[in-house]
């Protein structure tokens, strides 16, 4: 392994992550921004989230993650929309996939 | 300890603290996975150690090093990663609020800025209990995370596939259970099935990351309403 190069190559992906980072408070106190943007704002992070939600439940890569994943989300999804507690969701979520693969299912 | 989780307890109220804690738990195993992927891999332990103390972003993270793995030059790896970090930028204005306003609040909340937390922040209205979504979950997470993939370097080949124990799909339940409350208004989730319909199309053919990038054209698509109307001009 190339010990520097490998070291560059962490500092600047941790610098450039870091300004993305820094980049929306900084900016945020210099400009004033109309009701309307930030109502647009917060839409585009519940669709972040949202699209986050979805390729992380179905693709692996750049293809299908198998069943026992995306049936593990949606038995914590119905839960969830029928409210039940955060901890119960999350948990039944794993449970299930893990369930699924002790039996086979990819 | 004890007194520090009382705090935590009087600021967020049992429930959004037991949430957390969750989150916490089942994050630090995915650390302990990615350290012993990284070093089974054939990286030093400081590989792994140096990308979640100065990145901190699981998806990167895993990215940058199975890239490396795989024989990729670093150069590309590093754009990769870069990439799938974008998304930070508006979760950067969405969060602003709750950073506070000195120049090393904000640069040290700036870098505790994770998915999870923006998405349980997003999910609290009172502005006292934002900030304290934020800052528990993000300097939670920072620990649980970086004392897991230092365990998992340590003890190697122990634990490589927390997909076993079904932690991949506690990830996007996490975000789902989170974001549900928001979707409730129509306009929102207009936007956002517009978006996961194109991240989800575009996954097979673009660079990863890039979906999630490309599902903010959702947004553009369904423009949300404006809360006051706007002024008319005098004809």
């Amino acid at each position: 392994m190339n010990t520097p190069g490998m070291l560059v190559a962490i500092l600047v992906l941790g610098a450039g992550t870091f300004a993305f980072r820094f980049a929306g408070p900084v900016l945020r106190e210099r400009l004033t921004l109309s009701v309307y943007a930030d109502r647009l704002i917060a839409v585009a992070v519940v669709v972040l989230l949202s699209a986050l939600f979805a390729t992380a439940t179905i693709t692996e890569g750049e293809s299908f993650a198998g069943y026992a994943r995306p049936a593990g989300v949606l038995v914590g999804g119905v839960l969830a929309w029928r409210k039940a507690p955060f901890v119960a969701t999350v948990v039944a979520a794993a449970a299930t996939a893990a369930g699924l693969r002790l039996l086979g299912v990819p | 300890m004890r007194s520090i989780w009382r705090t935590v307890d009087e600021k967020l109220g049992r429930r959004l603290a037991r949430d957390i804690a969750l989150v916490l738990v089942a994050d630090g195993l995915v650390g302990v996975s990615f350290g012993a992927i990284a070093v089974s891999d054939g990286f030093p332990i400081w590989v792994p150690m140096l990308l979640s103390l100065f990145v901190f972003a699981g998806a990167a993270q895993f990215m940058f090093i199975g890239l490396v793995a795989a024989g990729g030059a670093l150069v590309p790896a590093v754009l990769a990663g870069l990439v799938v970090n974008a998304r930070h930028l508006p979760f950067g204005f969405a969060v602003a609020d709750v950073l506070g306003s000195t120049l090393p609040r904000r640069a040290i909340g700036s870098h505790l800025m994770i998915d999870e937390t923006v998405a349980f922040t997003l999910a609290q209205h009172d502005p006292a209990r934002r900030r304290a979504a934020y800052w528990t979950c993000g300097v939670g997470l920072f620990g649980c995370w970086n004392v897991g993939v230092l365990l998992g370097s340590i003890a190697g080949t122990v634990i490589t596939d927390t997909d076993a124990f079904g932690l991949d799909a506690a990830f996007p339940a996490v975000l789902l259970a989170l974001v549900l409350p928001s979707l409730r208004d129509r306009r929102t989730f207009l936007a956002a099935a517009v978006g996961v319909a194109i991240a989800l199309a575009s996954t097979p053919f673009v660079p990863a990351g890039l979906p999630v990038l490309l599902a903010l054209i959702g947004v553009a698509v369904v423009r949300p309403k404006a809360p006051a109307p706007a002024p008319i001009e005098a004809a």
